[in-house]
């Protein structure tokens, strides 16, 4: 019964939402907008699933993490709250050979955000119009936290991508099979026709040899086989999606309902 | 006093009279400058109402043809800026301005009427000194449709296709054989959870940072189902960081079947899957962390990503970890390709729970889907076929069945 509730749910959910696609009549024409929201709603209820997750993960580790730096401080006699104090770097980052309690510093700082985020946006602290005005005012320390903290985070982190593009493609491009070749020659004409090099490069080029002219031969490779290659990516992915979604409609596909009552 | 002088002084009395109506179009700006414009320039042709199809009524659609001035325009005062579309409840007017459109367009969707009410509505050619107005045309109500005929083409692809899923799906449960070609990433799923197990590390399995209402989240958390009754068979260690918190929910609930499948539920442990954070490269940072202090043997991606692809592969590739990843998301692939052992691209991902559950009803679903693939074959080679004809015949007829074919296609 666990199961057979969530699936004709599912069914009758999933042939409904398929008519309103072509019924645009009320009451049919915003069900598709409706049930989105009454998914936002129940997101919102899981969010707080979400945060007392977090905070019971990190703040078992944290306490794992501050007892067994208490129990070595502890081991080699003397006073130990000193010691505790002393040899508190070594413990915080993963100086303990107890793994379950490495690293338990970052879990103080991720508690610490949470927390510090939390009290700032629900109670509007600082906020210019207090109680009445929105969480991400400016002038808020929310709206604070988030522009000189938050988002200077998020930015470094999405810098590392330069990088990360740089080591993965010099493993991509070495020629070590025919494919592997043809990749490369096709980035580096893609990567000099977006340059002035390559304008420069082919400029001498006859009028009829137009086509290999390095921009052009770029934007030809870029519209014609490179969008053929995602066109045909695309068709798989909708009738992929399609055949899913009839699979999870059908009840065919269950897996995603977990256990069953036994 | 002659009749000369006469006329004379008539004229010298009439004279402020006759300057003042002499000077008054200057002072009359707006109508003087809209019949300069109506003058300068043509006003838009064939103007046409309809109720907007295939809608929940409240719009009503305006076309028009253009204003033969309205590819000229090196007099900027008096090129044709754009179409100003006004409404009323009367043939007479007052109309009032309901909407702009842009120079060259032929088409104006009024998404502000009341179902069952008589508009008029007049387009005026705009220049900077005025407009050219047509004559007003009407009256034409909105209504709502019962149906969408724009999505005609979608209903019946869509009705071949589910067709032929479920007559698979059906002869698959008769008990009729099935080919299915070999994907390798899913080949190497029990190997990188046996290369795991061997080294006694844990596997992290990602499901992308989309929430359950994202079909490939869907699929990620499926795959997951299976990876997990393996991993539940060779006690090996799972770890799961999801970015949301439904996601957490159904990926533990999934993990418990597996385990009790597998007929080890004293093994499972709720601390498996986790919640990080819904922020992106928060999620990344975390998952990041795991990845250089765990160390696992085996990652798994599965699901909807999107810039932080490439940063998880990458640490993952670092560590020395065997990946196997999958996606819908054309724009990742190829960081996926580059940087993990095995890819599902694309239909792969949303194939990968039947192909690994090797129930014959899933199995039958992925033949259904050839279907698909055979009738956008067909079409993609009759339409290339036919504008090829056109182009080397320059018969007209080719050219419409080329456009008629594409249109099949098109989703309104």
């Amino acid at each position: 019964m666990r199961r057979q509730v969530p699936l004709i749910i599912t069914l009758i959910v999933g042939a409904v939402l398929i008519i309103a696609a072509f019924i645009p009549h009320h009451p049919f024409g915003r069900l598709g907008e409706n049930f989105s929201l009454y998914f936002d709603i129940i997101a919102v209820f899981a969010f707080l699933l979400g945060g007392g997750n977090l905070v019971r993960i990190h703040g078992a580790r944290f306490l794992r993490g501050v007892r067994t730096s208490v129990q070595e401080a502890k081991k080699g006699g003397g006073f130990w709250p000193l010691k505790f104090l002393v040899e508190f770097p070594f413990f915080a980052f993963g100086g303990l050979e107890d793994k379950r309690g490495r690293d338990w510093f970052f879990s103080l700082i991720t508690l610490a955000g949470f927390f510090a985020m939390l009290y700032a946006g629900l109670f509007k602290i600082g906020n210019p119009d207090g109680w009445q005005g929105n969480v991400t005012q400016p002038g808020g320390l929310f709206q604070e936290f988030y522009q000189s903290m938050f988002n200077p985070l998020q930015a470094t982190m999405y810098a590392l991508l330069a990088f990360f593009v740089a080591s993965a493609s010099y493993r991509a491009f070495r020629a070590k099979t025919l494919e592997a070749t043809i990749l490369l020659a096709t980035a580096f004409i893609i990567l000099l026709g977006r340059t002035p090099a390559g304008t420069y490069a082919t400029d001498w080029l006859p009028s009829w040899l137009d086509f290999f002219h390095i921009p052009n031969l770029a934007n030809w490779i870029m519209a014609v086989p490179n969008l053929a290659g995602q066109r045909a990516i695309m068709i798989g992915i909708s009738l992929g999606v399609i055949a899913m979604s009839l699979r999870v409609i059908l009840g065919v596909e269950r897996t995603y309902l977990g256990a069953d009552e036994k | 006093m002659n009749r000369a002088d006469r006329l004379s002084s008539l004229l010298v009395a009439l004279s402020p009279a006759i300057l003042i109506l002499a000077l008054f179009p200057a002072f009359a700006i707006p109508q003087t400058t809209a019949d300069t414009a109506a003058a300068l320039v043509g006003p838009p042709q064939n103007v046409r109402v309809s109720d907007t199809k295939g809608d929940e009524g409240g719009s009503i659609t305006v076309t028009w043809d253009l204003s033969p001035d309205d590819h000229g325009g090196a007099d900027t005062a008096t090129a044709i800026i754009g179409y100003e579309i006004l409404r009323s409840e009367s043939a007479a007017g007052p109309f009032q301005s309901v909407g702009f459109a842009p120079k060259g367009a032929t088409r104006f969707a009024d998404a502000s009427t009341h179902d069952g009410v008589g508009y008029y509505y007049q387009v005026v050619a705009s220049t900077a000194q005025g407009g050219a107005a047509a004559a007003p045309v009407g009256p034409v109500m909105s209504s709502a449709q019962w149906f969408n005929t724009n999505r005609t083409n979608v209903l019946v692809i869509g009705l071949l296709l589910s067709g032929s899923i479920i007559y698979y799906i059906a002869s698959a449960r008769r008990g009729k054989k099935l080919f299915i070609r070999r994907i390798a990433g899913l080949e190497a799923v029990q190997e990188a959870i046996g290369r795991a197990t061997e080294m006694g590390r844990p596997i992290l399995y990602i499901p992308g940072i989309q929430d359950m209402d994202d079909v490939q989240t869907v699929a990620g958390v499926t795959i997951l189902g299976y990876v997990a009754r393996t991993i539940a068979e060779y006690d090996t260690k799972i770890e799961v960081p999801t970015s949301r918190s439904i996601v957490m929910s159904t990926a533990r609930e999934t993990i418990k079947s597996a385990y009790i499948a597998a007929g080890r539920p004293d093994a499972y442990s709720d601390d498996a899957v986790h919640y990080v954070t819904d922020e992106q490269f928060g999620y990344v940072a975390a998952v990041d962390g795991i990845m250089v202090r765990d160390k696992p043997a085996t990652c798994f991606y599965m699901g909807a990503f999107f810039a932080e692809s490439l940063i998880m592969a990458e640490t993952g590739n670092s560590i020395g970890a065997i990946q196997i990843a999958g996606t819908a998301m054309p724009a990742q692939l190829p960081f996926f390709v580059a940087a993990c052992d095995y890819t599902l691209i694309g239909e792969e991902l949303f194939a990968a729970s039947a192909y690994l559950s090797n129930e014959p009803k899933q199995l039958g679903s992925l033949k259904g889907q050839d279907v698909g693939k055979s009738i956008a074959m067909l079409a993609i080679a009759s339409g290339v076929i036919l504008l090829t004809l056109h182009q080397v015949t320059r018969v007209e007829w080719f050219l419409r069945a080329g456009n008629w074919v594409k249109d099949l296609f098109l989703l309104n």
